[in-house]
């Protein structure tokens, strides 16, 4: 539902996810400050086929109820979608948490780039760790984020992790969030050459290397039950992945880091496994 | 209380029948807000101005309300929800006060800059440091720049009629409309209030977004066209003042702009706003009965701010304040700004008690010339 | 009310004719391409059709379609 001849990067994930949106149906997309709100295009031309509502940084799951709420009582079919990165959900964590609480009957999309990617690439709650960012210059030292588990700790109604490295899979997963009612959640794993530091014709290649070497988990969660996506069902078992320095070493972001710190993220990454079974029913 | 509200509901009075009840500030507002009836309501609780959505949420459990209500957790994101609701086309309402404005801040010139109706109630408290929940005006002239209409009641009964014409208003012109009561002391404090029920129109707003439309709200804008919108709310802002004074009728006929209480032969003006205008009015009648003409200018609008009225002033001019800017009180600024060389008293800030005998104190003063520019502490 | 400042169009090209962004063109070898629509489904920009059809005035030379094409039909040559 985006048209070429967009602002984005050469390579950009996030025009990739945007062309996937034609899985929903009566879309209204919300979206706050970030790459999103660029790539959407500059006044006065939308690059967007589906109406655009720009909001404040922190406010987007607010507005994005706000429009539900209206068009329900106005007898009108919508799928108000909260388009926004990993930055917004860093500055509007509490409006995010407060509207899967409530249960808003809207989707909430967010395009993890793992950076403040629209200000010049400064590091976020979600930025990989030990990443080389502008506020992290020797590799981030703070603990990432999880927003996924901590939406199915709030029990959203549907919750699922994605990346463009899988469009199909992806694809199958709006699809799925466009029928469905209550708050659903799908965060993308999002890869960004000028950001991460490599050939924009990598995006692709390293999103497949962060699924295979167990750095993305994907699921979904539903009716009370998380399930591992097929595309990525093998790499839940250690023995099965990748080297994780195979999906590291391919990015700028990581050139500093020793093998005895990669070996640290290897086990970083079976500790966040290990929560994430726990929730499982496969 | 509650009593004499139900019984007012069963008796299901039509238009032009008016109803006497005895009603907070608080509960006025929410009264009014029941008859213009809006669609989606957002609102956080704060101090003094949570009973405002206790009655409305339970006007809606009642069934008395047609409405939607959003419990948010925050201010920020009440405002963003009527953003929200308010660009799908439907009437909204808020309140706040003190810090919850402050945080709110952003959207506030967000909603006004997308020219979206809307109407907020604030009961007027002070902002910190420190901590102090009573009632002044620091808190409302933060709205000042952000390109609200912004109007002062004095009464319960202003209170009632200006939320009223505050809906319609707004739709009149597509900016959003706050509504200033004094904390605690119109808020908390019960008045005679004849409730009615005006015709107020269908809504309408300039534009709206539905799911088959294919334009962006908001995006990117570059010098130009950001400053023409800019200058377009500018522009809006000053004609609503015609909108105004022309459904001032009606709406309870409280004067339009500004109301002028004994001013025509005054060679003395005060010139304030707010709830304390009531004592203030008191202390004017004493000082004429000793002899001295002297007026009261109350404001009824921050925003647009009622230059004409001001500049028609004759004679020596006071303006006593109760917020503050830095050692200037912030109404003193404004009328300075136009043209005239008024003294200015900052008071009462913090919910610090101005009666009347402090009034006829400061008059006194005034009328005597031993004021220039002072706080009374 | 003037609406203008506020409302933007959908426009194809919101960015302008972004293929002056390039500095290598995807060229496609039809006898080697087996319509798998890999390129298709991964294109960022969408500038490649179900008929394999590149729309160059938008193409930006990422590569991404080249690197995707497991018959290796398409190859990055210098614009």
């Amino acid at each position: 539902m985006i048209l070429p001849g967009n602002t984005s990067c050469q390579g950009c994930p996030i025009s990739l996810a945007m062309r996937c949106l034609d899985e929903i149906e009566n879309p209204v997309l919300v979206i706050p400050a970030g790459c999103s709100t660029v790539v959407a295009g500059l006044h006065p031309n939308s690059a967007m086929k589906i109406p655009v509502v720009h909001v404040p940084f922190a406010s987007t799951n607010a507005v994005a109820c706000g429009l539900k709420e209206a068009y329900k009582r106005l007898g009108i079919e919508a799928n108000v979608i909260a388009w926004m990165g990993d930055g917004a959900a860093d500055i509007g964590f509490a409006t995010l948490s407060a509207s899967a609480a409530r249960r808003d009957d809207i989707i909430t999309v967010v395009v993890d780039n793992e950076a403040y990617m629209n200000t010049g690439t400064q590091a976020s709650l979600s930025t990989f760790w030990k990443a080389k960012t502008t506020t992290s210059p020797l590799g981030k030292r703070d603990e990432k984020r999880n927003l996924a588990l901590i939406m199915i700790a709030h029990r959203a109604d549907y919750v699922a992790t994605a990346t463009v490295g899988y469009v199909e899979d992806l694809r199958r997963k709006f699809r799925k969030a466009g029928k469905l009612k209550g708050f659903r959640f799908i965060h993308i794993h999002c890869p960004c050459p000028p950001g991460w530091r490599f050939p924009s014709e990598k995006t692709i290649e390293i999103a497949r290397r962060a699924v295979a070497s167990g750095a993305w988990a994907l699921f979904e969660y539903y009716n009370g039950k998380l399930r591992f996506s097929g595309v990525g069902r093998r790499y839940v078992d250690k023995k099965n992945r990748i080297p994780l320095a195979d999906y590291l070493r391919s990015q700028g972001r990581f050139e500093h880091l020793s093998d005895e710190e990669v070996k640290e993220l290897e086990n970083a990454i079976e500790k966040e496994w290990e929560i994430i079974r726990k929730f499982s029913n496969d | 209380m509650w009593n004499l509200q139900g019984n007012v509901q069963t008796k299901g009075y039509r238009d032009g029948t008016r109803i006497r009840a005895l009603l907070t500030s608080n509960e006025a507002i929410a009264e009014a807000v029941r008859i213009a009836k809006p669609e989606v309501i957002a609102a956080y609780p704060i101090t003094p101005q949570s009973p405002i959505v206790e009655k409305i949420a339970e006007m809606i459990a009642r069934g008395e309300l047609n409405a939607s209500f959003v419990r948010v957790e925050s201010e920020h994101s009440a405002m963003a929800v009527i953003h929200g609701a308010a660009t799908a086309g439907a009437r909204v309402f808020t309140a706040t006060s003190s810090h919850g404005l402050a945080y709110m801040y952003e959207m506030c010139w967000w909603i006004a800059g997308s020219r979206l109706p809307a109407v907020m109630a604030v009961a007027t408290r002070s902002i910190g440091a420190p901590w102090n929940i009573h009632g002044d005006h620091t808190d409302i002239v933060l709205l000042r720049d952000a390109g609200w209409i912004i109007g002062m009641a004095e009464t319960a009964q202003e209170a009632f009629d200006m939320t009223l014409q505050a809906f319609f208003v707004s739709e009149e012109v597509n900016i959003p409309f706050a509504v200033g009561i004094d904390a605690f002391t119109m808020s908390h404090t019960a008045e005679v209030v004849e409730i009615w029920n005006p015709k107020i129109p269908e809504r309408r707003q300039a534009y709206r977004v539905l799911p088959t439309d294919r334009f962006a709200v908001n995006a990117v804008t570059m010098g130009k066209a950001r400053m023409k919108a800019r200058y377009d709310l500018a522009v809006d802002l000053e004609n609503s003042a015609k909108i105004i004074e022309k459904s001032d009728a009606e709406f309870g006929n409280h004067g339009g702009l500004v109301e002028k209480y004994r001013l025509e032969d005054a060679d003395y003006a005060v010139v304030m706003m707010g709830g304390w205008c009531g004592d203030a009015k008191d202390a004017i009648d004493m000082l004429r009965g000793e002899g001295y003409k002297i007026g009261l200018l109350r404001l009824r609008f921050l925003r647009p701010f009622p230059r004409k009225a001001v500049k028609e002033l004759g004679g020596e001019v006071l303006v006593v304040d109760k917020g503050n800017s830095d050692i200037r009180g912030v109404l003193g600024i404004e009328v300075s700004s136009c043209g005239i060389e008024a003294k200015n008293v900052v008071a009462g800030i913090g919910g610090v008690d101005v009666g009347v005998e402090d009034f006829c104190k400061i008059f006194k003063n005034f009328v005597e010339g031993r004021i220039g520019l002072e706080w009374y502490l | 009310m003037d609406l203008e400042p506020l409302i933007s169009r959908m426009k194809l090209g919101a960015a302008g004719e972004t293929g002056l962004w390039r500095n290598y063109r995807p060229a496609v070898k039809k006898d080697l391409c087996n319509r798998c629509k890999t390129c298709f489904s991964y294109c960022p920009e969408g500038v490649i059709n179900e008929e394999i059809e590149i729309d160059y005035r938008f193409c930006k030379g990422c590569g991404i379609c080249k690197e995707m094409c497991k018959q290796k039909a398409i190859e990055m040559v210098p614009e």
